[in-house]
């Protein structure tokens, strides 16, 4: 039986697509099997950031509707082994995804693979309700800012009610906080919500948090999971969030302002 | 923060501090809803309209939460009527 990993967040724009391409090779690279699968129908993005947009025959509905098998629709990824991308349709019916056709769609990917990583769309609609309800694991991802924290409480209500383990009466959604895009120099400042406040608020444990990097837009204008530049702080922050999500302790990292020197600090900048 | 910095006023609060404090009350408040049935604003609605004709109050003077325990529900109702002027 595979886990099903829903990256989340209900606020647009805060990285979910980053965070899941990021996540899920990391889970590959790992050993673990892994798919990941778009659920932003009409607006797909998943295959630029990872860099297979050119490789798309099929998708998820055509899967759902049987006009393509599920092994035809399935992209490998070139650089991880054991990952694979199941890309969203670019249909503009909105009610593409059916609860039959999504759970026929994740009972078969479960045979087959560990871990099923589900890129949500934003927003509380169709899609954002499909990639959730049948998670075992959420992972929303918040921006330290006023409206993405709100947002992520949102989404935090429904997984608790609107989920299948909600419903079903089943053990809980395991639920992680991902903070992305966090400046540790505001926080100091007292410009940016620090991650002690975003954890007190949101009252989740925390998975990680993902300091803002130049290299993540340099990723994704290549096409490349962030996770695989191991030189940045960002693909370090995604490498340990992994391996807490694997269960190991990891010491948080990059959350604190780098020392600058004398002369830089007196005159400001 | 630069040498200029300090001449600047240190008694506001900063910015995030501001912004945790306005999220923990909104969020506090998005949850107790979340957790209240459809119904309940509806008939908040209604029972301050009632209360409206013989007494004027404001929509904040109304508190309802309705409880759950173990076998039974319990509705709280407070009504805050105002001291006549």
């Amino acid at each position: 039986m595979a886990k099903i990993i829903v990256v989340t967040s209900g606020k647009g724009g805060v990285g979910k697509t980053t965070s899941s391409a990021a996540i899920g090779t990391g889970l590959a690279m790992k050993g673990h099997k892994t798919v990941l699968i778009d659920f932003d129908v009409g607006l797909r993005n998943l295959d630029l950031i990872m860099g297979c947009e050119r490789r798309v025959v099929y998708d998820f509905v055509n899967v759902i509707n049987k006009e393509a098998t599920l092994s035809q629709a399935l992209i490998k990824d070139k650089r991880t082994k054991d990952l694979y991308i199941l890309p969203a349709s670019q249909t503009r019916d909105k009610d593409a995804l059916t609860p039959e056709g999504v759970e026929e769609v994740l009972n078969e990917l479960s045979k087959d693979f560990e871990y099923i990583v589900c890129d949500s769309p934003a927003g509380i609609e169709r899609g954002a309700q499909m990639a959730l309800y049948f998670a075992d694991v959420a992972i929303v991802t918040t921006n330290p800012e006023v409206s993405s924290v709100r947002d992520s409480d949102r989404i935090l209500g429904i997984l608790q009610s609107k989920s299948r383990r909600a419903e079903q009466g089943l053990s809980p959604i395991e639920e992680h906080l991902l903070v992305t895009r966090y400046n540790p120099e505001r926080v100091s400042e007292g410009e940016m919500l620090s991650v002690a406040d975003v954890e007190e608020i949101l009252a989740i444990p925390l998975l990680g948090v993902i300091p803002e990097s130049e290299a993540v837009l340099k990723a994704s204008n290549q096409g490349t999971p962030v996770i695989l530049d191991t030189q940045a702080v960002a693909g370090q922050a995604y490498a340990d969030a992994v391996e807490r999500l694997l269960g190991e302790q990891r010491p948080l990292r990059f959350t604190d302002v780098q020392k600058k020197g004398f002369f830089k600090r007196l005159l400001g900048g | 923060m630069g040498i200029f910095d300090y001449f600047k006023s240190k008694s506001e609060p900063s910015s995030a501090s501001v912004a945790k404090d306005r999220l923990q009350i909104i969020v506090a408040h998005e949850r107790s809803r979340r957790t209240q049935p459809d119904y309940l604003e509806q008939m908040q609605q209604e029972i301050i309209a009632v209360i409206r004709k013989y007494v004027q109050i404001e929509s904040d003077d109304v508190q309802i939460q309705l409880e759950n325990t173990d076998d039974c529900s319990v509705l709280e109702l407070n009504v805050t009527i105002p001291e006549k002027s």
